[in-house]
This record gives structure tokens, sequence and C-alpha cells, in this order.
């Protein structure tokens, strides 16, 4: 019987210490040095750490602008910005940290972290990962090209029509930020089905799916969720294209169109977003904390369910975006029950996490305390939301500083504080040095008291009827100390970002070095070295548990059942990874991975060539760059024998 | 140095004969109207159950981390165990949750019921036609001759629910009067309905809520609420054409047309533009600009000498007219009682 390269049974060894495996796998894996091999990587743990760096990047920009116009708010009466100058700058502000960075940076971290979680060589498809970070990054530089010229996106982030629409904004400006999203949203959807088709392909042997830690879920979740959503809003912001240059009517109400048509269309997909937005980094918490309290999570199955009900309900609570838009009272109850019933998920996270912490043994790093204070941030974002879900309130409510307020704890206090924690968490698997506690410690303190002191006056600014997006406010409106408080808070959080950056920036060139796993965790990733090599592991670990490397602590399994984190198959015959079964992570076959290559800048590029000549109406440039991204396309999906797909791979007998 | 119209020190003229509280005069934690009786309960309800939550759960919290004597600041030098599953926490804390929040939907549900009819019918119908950046006022009639037209100033009789109906000349805005209603966003191209009353007379604010461009910060508005007989002489007032200029106003009003005609109505004149507010009875409103200055000489001559001044971007250009002009238009919009 004959079986080909994919069928053959590998070898299988405990790899330690094996001198001459490792250097073959280095050779096979590694991205040639020099300029072409970074253009064209199309390594995991490398277009993660872009993912990151870009994010951070963005974050530190729309900070700027937000402390811009915090400086304008702080007084009644400035005039700092003009009017138009105010509203790009609100509206930029918004859509960085909504789309270019809040997003893109949980990206960046599982695009790094999941191969080293699931046990695998790299993600499913590698090409497209390295395509859709180069999307990103060009769909970011987009949109601030807009900003750069002065025409920045200037009708907040969520873009109600007719304001967009070319009657009433006649310049270039929503020309652009329809056409960054739509490019930004090809983007995402690569890579969201890169995470789904790696979830069902390559977990390592035994790592059933009841196995994976909760960021795989929190980001699988996300990426399910973006598929579905990302369609609404790329198809409403290329009506609204289609609306401002070639004459349709979607959106144009003289013309019989419906301004909310589109607020339907955003929603749709705007809500799914912010729990996409949100979840991986809950799942984050969910396995970043309990490394810290010594014991497993509690409710694993609980959190792991609740993650994929939060998202499911969240496709059914668009419409309390719109509770004042003056739908029948009937829907608006069927809407107002769902934006509040989804606040149970969200409670079996809040309590699982503060039972982990209450049953284990807290260790005070800075990665805990960004994780732990996150549980109450959480909360206090958790029931402003569930007060805007109740509908009469929301009346009152919607529209003044009270959702910025709610919208800030839910973006700052779900995301940037879980990343902050992250970063520490992981730093040292990224670089192999630990990064500075006790800067640490200076960090997180600025970051928690600038936040709240910024943050929590919103709400009371809110509720005494300040509304949102104002460029200025008169005095004798009750909101003048609470303005200069929120000013003066931002500021201190913004000085506590700039401390985690410094922390990264003085512990990558000095920090401790911080071997394989420095905080005694319990996941795959912490099996292999810091930073770990091109080809993850040496031969791809055996799993039998949720914590392959405290099993023996634990000792909740016969001996004979246990995980191995350093025994398995030995891939080493070209660039190979282990595709396994859907559920149960079965070995099934012998994936051949596609090397480094230029085609996935070169497609990014042609692509956005397309937008550019879409947004000077440019059909000619158009007709070529689309030209060229189908040329490209041809020479990426062009056979290649070593992928075997020109003929019959080696056979053994 | 602030310039002295956008100062608020002129505001305070028109509420200190108001009895409405003046500190935080936006708050929807104040209700003036039977409307927003109903609702403020629940807004109070729903802000203690989350106060509520945050405390529990902050204790929990704090009780998590520091109720075991001493701590570590190394992971490595504490045993991994599984003490217990901490299962009855998932338990408990959901069911309570979850009892919560089934109690909020209740209540929920019966406020929407409550608020969406008029307690008794509405004696009559306003039309607001919200415009960048001003808000439009019709009092609609069956009988037109009774129907008239007034800009960024609602008046009402406290104690009886009113009806409107909320139009757009332009783009989405919100109508909000927080101490009498919640939001109600003003849509093109679709006419929603809505209710509210003020139980007793005064003088309410109003906001624009839906982000509408450049001057959306300055587009506000009042509801001034008067007895029954003082509402029906402001009507009987308001449906009269205002007296004839005499004297040097005369020639404002010539210069009025000239300039302002396409764009303002005075009844009663051939000044009968309709893309600016209607300025009829100009001297009898509190403000000018929609809500945002005082109605004195002084703030309507900087005003319609420099409208970009004041509230920049907005649709009113600056008028390439003399002073002397300017000076005669102003008397005549000052005869406009």
């Amino acid at each position: 019987m004959t079986i080909t390269d994919y069928e053959r049974a590998p070898t299988v060894s405990t790899g330690d210490g094996n001198r001459a495996l490792a250097e073959r796998l280095q050779r096979i894996w590694e991205t040639e040095p020099g300029l072409k091999g970074w253009l064209s990587t199309v390594d995991h743990k490398e277009i993660g750490l872009r993912y990151i760096f870009t994010a951070f990047a963005f974050l530190v920009l729309g900070g700027v602008e937000a402390l811009i116009f915090r400086v304008q708010l702080a007084q009644p009466n400035e005039h700092l910005l003009t009017p138009e100058q105010y509203d790009q700058m609100f509206t930029m502000h918004g859509m960085t940290m909504i789309f270019l960075y809040a997003g893109p940076i949980l990206s960046g971290f599982s695009n790094y972290l999941w191969p080293l979680l699931l046990g695998a060589r790299d993600m499913a498809l590698p090409r497209l990962n390295a395509l859709s970070y180069w999307i990103y990054l060009f769909a970011g530089l987009f949109l601030y090209a807009a900003f750069a010229i002065g025409f920045g996106p200037n009708d907040g982030w969520f873009n109600y029509v007719p304001y967009a629409a070319r009657a009433y904004n006649n310049g270039p400006n929503i020309d652009f930020y329809s056409l960054g999203m739509i490019l930004l949203g090809i983007s995402t959807t690569v890579g969201a089905i890169n995470f789904v088709v790696t979830f069902m392909r390559m977990r390592a042997p035994g790592m059933s799916i009841n196995r994976v830690p909760i960021l795989v879920w929190g980001t699988l979740t996300a990426s399910v969720a973006n598929i579905f959503a990302i369609p609404a809003v790329s198809l409403a912001f290329f009506l609204l294209w289609m609306d401002r240059n070639i004459g349709t009517h979607f959106f144009d109400v003289p013309a019989g169109g419906q301004p909310l048509l589109w607020q339907h269309l955003f929603w749709m997909f705007g809500h799914p977003w912010v729990y996409a937005i949100v979840l991986p980094a809950m799942g984050m918490v969910s396995d970043g904390l309990p490394v810290f309290c010594r014991r497993p999570i509690v409710g694993y199955s609980a959190v792991a369910l609740s993650t994929v009900a939060t998202m499911v309900l969240g496709f059914g609570v668009w419409v309390h975006h719109m509770f004042a838009t003056g739908l029948p009272t009937i829907s608006l109850s069927f809407f107002s029950a769902a934006s509040i019933i989804i606040a149970v998920p969200s409670a079996v996270g809040v309590f699982a996490w503060l039972a982990t912490i209450w049953t284990g043994k807290p260790v005070f790093t800075t990665a805990f305390m960004f994780f732990a204070s996150f549980i109450m941030l959480f909360t206090i974002g958790g029931v402003s939301g569930f007060m805007t879900g109740s509908v009469p309130v929301d009346w009152q409510l919607t529209d003044t500083y009270f959702v910025v307020a709610h919208i800030h704890y839910v973006l700052i206090g779900i995301n940037v504080f879980p990343v902050a924690g992250a970063v520490y968490f992981w730093f040292p698997k990224f670089t192999g040095r630990m990064m500075d506690e006790r800067l640490g410690r200076w960090n997180f303190w600025t970051m928690f008291i600038g936040f709240n002191l910024g943050f929590f006056p919103m709400h009371i600014s809110g509720l005494l009827g300040m509304p949102r997006r104002v460029y200025t406010y008169a005095d004798g409106m009750g909101w003048d100390t609470l303005n200069l408080i929120t000013t003066i808070g931002s500021f201190v959080f913004g000085i506590g970002v700039l401390m985690l950056i410094w922390n990264v920036a003085i512990s990558y060139r000095r920090g401790r070095p911080a071997g394989d796993n420095p905080w005694d965790a319990p996941t795959l990733e912490w099996a292999t070295s810091s930073p770990p090599p091109p080809y993850n592991f040496l031969v791809i670990p055996t799993v039998q548990s949720r914590h392959p490397l405290w099993e023996e602590r634990l000792n909740e399994q016969p001996k004979d059942q246990r995980s191995y984190p350093h025994a398995g198959l030995v891939l080493e015959q070209g660039k190979e990874a282990i595709g396994t079964t859907p559920l149960d992570a079965q070995p099934d076959i012998i994936l051949k991975m596609p090397g480094d290559s230029p085609a996935p800048l070169i497609f990014a590029i042609s692509l956005t060539v397309i937008f550019v000549g879409l947004l000077i109406t440019t059909w000619w440039l158009v007709a070529l760059a689309a030209l060229a991204t189908a040329a490209t396309m041809i020479g990426w999906l062009w056979p290649e024998r070593k992928l075997g797909e020109t003929a019959e791979p080696a056979v053994h007998g | 140095m602030i310039p002295h119209w956008a100062t608020n020190a002129t505001f305070e003229g028109v509420f200190a004969a108001s009895p409405v509280q003046t500190v935080s005069p936006l708050s929807y934690l104040i209700s003036s109207g039977a409307k927003a009786d109903h609702v403020l309960p629940l807004t109070w309800g729903v802000l203690a159950v989350s106060v509520a939550v945050v405390a529990i759960i902050s204790i929990l919290l704090i009780g998590a981390i520091w109720h075991r004597p001493g701590f570590a600041l190394a992971a490595t030098t504490l045993p991994v165990e599984r003490p217990s599953s901490g299962l009855n926490w998932l338990w408990i804390g959901v069911s309570l949750s979850t009892l919560a929040l089934l109690a909020t939907i209740v209540w929920t549900v019966k406020v929407l019921a409550d608020v969406a009819a008029p307690p008794s019918k509405p004696s009559f119908t306003i039309e607001i036609t919200a415009h960048q950046w001003w808000w439009g006022v019709r009092y609609l009639s069956a009988d037109t001759s009774q129907s008239f037209t007034t800009a960024n100033e609602i008046h009402i009789p406290a104690g009886t629910p009113v009806q409107f109906r909320l139009v757009s000349s332009d783009v989405i805005h919100s109508f909000w009067i927080p101490a009498l209603t919640g939001k109600t966003d003003v849509i093109p191209g679709q006419t929603n309905e809505m209710w509210f009353d003020a139980k007793a007379p005064g003088i309410y604010r109003g906001q624009c809520t839906e982000y509408c461009g450049l001057e959306h910060a300055k587009m506000q508005m009042l509801v001034v609420a008067d007895t029954p007989a003082d509402f029906a002489a402001w009507r009987a007032h308001q449906l009269q054409s205002p007296a004839p200029p005499a004297g040097y106003a005369i020639a404002g009003q010539q210069s009025f047309g000239t300039y302002c005609g396409s764009c303002h109505t005075v009844r009663g004149t051939d000044a009968a533009g309709s893309l600016g507010p209607d300025l009829s009875h100009l001297m009898q409103r509190h403000t000018l600009a929609a809500g945002i200055i005082a109605n004195t000489p002084q703030n309507l001559a900087d005003w319609i000498a420099d409208p970009q001044a004041v509230k920049p971007g907005n649709l009113m250009q600056r008028p390439e007219i003399s002073t002397a002009e300017l000076s005669r238009i102003r008397a005549y919009l000052q005869t406009l009682n």
C-alpha cells in the first residue's frame, strides 16, 4: 500500500536536546535576513508583533487627538479649535481607537499567541495572515492621509446620513472614510477567516475544543461574528460611496432614500463589533488571571459558553443604539429586554474571575493588578450599559456624556487594561526579557487613577445633561468643574500609557532574562523558549488537559493520561504542520505550509491603489490596479511543487 | 478673552423669574412634567441597582484579594492547586443578577407603556421642524387661520399634554427637553410623534442631541410653560401681525426686506423667506440664535452685525452693509413685539 507524504506516519520523539533537528527546523522555518525577508515574512509571530506595534502607534495618535480636544473642553467657551477642526478631531479619535487600535491590537496578540497556545507551528493560512496585516496598515494610512491633508472624516465614527451625504458634506472627508472602512473590512474579514480555519485545523493532537485556552474562545467567537457583521458595514459604506459619487439614492431623502437604513446596517455591524473588541481581551484575563491566583479558572465551561452566548445575543441588540428614532413601542420592548438580559453572560465572567481570585492565592504582579482592576472597570462599564438598555432611561442618557463615560469604561476598561496586563504577562515570551515590575506598579496606578479621575466624572456631567459631540459649552450649566477634572484625568492617563511604552522600551533593552516560563503558567506557549524559535515547537506537543504544564501538581489525571508538552510528532520534512480534526483534534493529515512570499504585500498595495482610484474617481487607475491585483492573485495561487499543488508528492512505501 | 456674548451672565435675566433650578439647567435628575415623572423613578432605580452592583463587586474584589493574610510577589513561590471548584459563586452570583435584570425588564416595559400615550387627549399639536442649527415651531390648527409659526421657543399651557410632530428639513437632529421629556430623533423623510407636558409654569431648556454638524453645540431651545390664561393671551398675540413700524424703523423695514427677507418671515410684510427663523414676534422671545444668547439690544446688534462671530459656521452670513443700515434694521427688529 502506498501512502502520500501527507498521510505518512511521522516519527514520535521527545526532541529534547536534539540539536540536529533544531538546526534543520531553523533552516526550514526562518525568514531570510534583509529587507526582502522583512517584507515577505509570513511568520505569525512577526506579523503579530507588527499588529501590536502598529495598533499602539494608532493608540498614541488617537490619544493625542483626545488630549487636544480635552484642552478645548477643559473650560467653557474655549476657542482652541474651530468647530470643523473639533469635528474632525473627535471623529478621528473615535475611528482610530475603535477601528485602528481596539480590534487590531487583539488581532496582534491572537496572531502571535494562537499557534503557541494551540501547540501549532503557524496559523493555518500564513500568507493570508500577512495580507491581513498589510491591508490593515494601508487602510490606517489611507484614513490618516485624509486627516493629514485637512479632510479627515467629520461625522463621528458612526457617520450618520444624511449629514454624511454629498449635500451636507461636500469635501472628500466622507469618501476617505467610506473607502478606508471597506478596505479595513477586507483586512478584518481575511484575518477572521484565518482564525476560524486555524481553530478547526491546527490544534495540537489531543487539544479537543474543551481544552483550548479561553483567549482562543474569545478570538474565535469574535472572528465568527466579524465574518457575519462586517458585510453589513462594508455594504453600508459602499452604498454611501455610490450615493456620493455615482448618483444612487440609497440614503437620499428627497429621492426616497432612508436615513434609518444606514443606522440599521451600521449597528448590525457596530454592536457585534463592540463585543468583538472586548471578548478576546476578556479571554486574556481568563487565561492570565488564574496564573496569578495559582489555580485553574473557576467555571471554564461556563466562561467559554458565556463568551459564545454574549456574541449570539450581541447580534440581537443593535436597535438599542436607535431607541430614540421613533420605533414602535413593541419592538423597543423586545430590544430593551435583549439588551438587559445580555448582562447575564457577563455576570458569569465576573463571578468566575472573582471566585478565581477568592479561592486562589493572589500574586501581586503588575499583570495581576491590570487583570484584577479590569473586573471593577468592566462592572462599571457593564452597569452603565445596563442602564442604557432600559428604553425610557436611555431616552435621557443617550447622546450625553453618560454614554461617553460608558463607552470609555467598556473600551478602556475591557480592552486597554487587559491589553496592558497582557503586555506585562506575555512580554517575556515575546522578547525573552522581563518587564520592570517597579515601573510597572507606577504604570498601573497612574493609568488606574488617571482613568477613573478622567472618565468617572463624565457619568455625572452626563446626568447633568452635557450632550456629547459639542465643541464647546456655555458656563452656568454645572459642567465646568467636572470637565476640568476630566481633562486633568485624561492627561494623567496619557502619562500612564507613556509609562507602559517606556517600560516596554527599556525592558526590551535591559530587562532581566525571562527563561521559558517565568510565571510558572500552565499553557503551551510557556513550554517553548522565550522568544520562541521560528518553528515554535521542536516537536508537536501532545495535549491531555487544559493546563498541560500544571498537570503533575494538580494531579487530576492518571499518570498515563497526561500531556507531553515536549514530546510528540516530529515534522521535519519541509515546512510542515499537523492538521487535526475539528472537535477532538485527532491527527488527520500533514499540512505543507507555504513559505515567505512578497505576494501579500504586492496584493495589498495594488488593492490599496484600487481604493485610491475610487477615491479620486479615476477609472483607468482603478482598472489598472485591478489588473495588477488579479495578476498578483494568480501569481500567489500559482501551484507550487513544494506545497504539493502540482503533482503527486513524494510517496513512501 | 471671552467675548461678552459668549458668557452666560446674560442668561440670568431669562431664568430669574423661572421656578426651574438653574444650577444645571439640562440635568435630567429633576422632572417637571407628568411624562418625566414616570421615567425619573426608573432612572433612579436602575442607577441605584448599578451603584449597588458596583459596590458589591468592588467589596468582593477587594475581599478576594486581601482576605488572606500575606501575599506573594512572585508566582513561582506559590504552589498550584485547585482548592475548590468555586462554582457556587457562579450559581449564586448569576442567579441574583438574573433576578435583578428580569425585574428591570418588567419595570422598563411598564414605564414604556405608561408614557406611550398621554394621560388625556392633547388639546393641540405643535410641529417642530429642525434645521441646521435652529428649531422651527408651528402651532397647527384645523382652521389654518389659527395656525402660526415661531422659532426656538415653544410656549405651552402648563398642566395639559401637548402633542408634537417632529420633522427635519435637512439632517438628523434630536429633540430633548430634559426636565420634561427624553429624546426623540428628528429624522428627514419621516415624522416622529411624541407628547409631553409641564406641571407648572416655568422655563425649561432643551438642546439638539444628535450630532448635526458644525453648530450642533449651539442648537438649543426653550420651552416656556405658561398659565392657561397667559398661554391664551400669548397665542392670541402671536396670531396678530406685528404693528407697522414708525419713524426711524420704517427705513429699517425696507432694509430688512432687501437684505433679510429672502430668508426670514415677518407676518403681514413682504418678508416671507423660510430658510431662517420666523421673526414676526422676535421681541417676545427670551433668546437669540437658537437659545444661545439672551435677547438683549446689545446681543441683537452683535448678532446681526456678525453672526459668524457668535456662532461660527451657521448659515446666516455676515451682511456686507453699512453700520447705519444695520442700526436701522435693528431698530426695526426691536419693533417686532
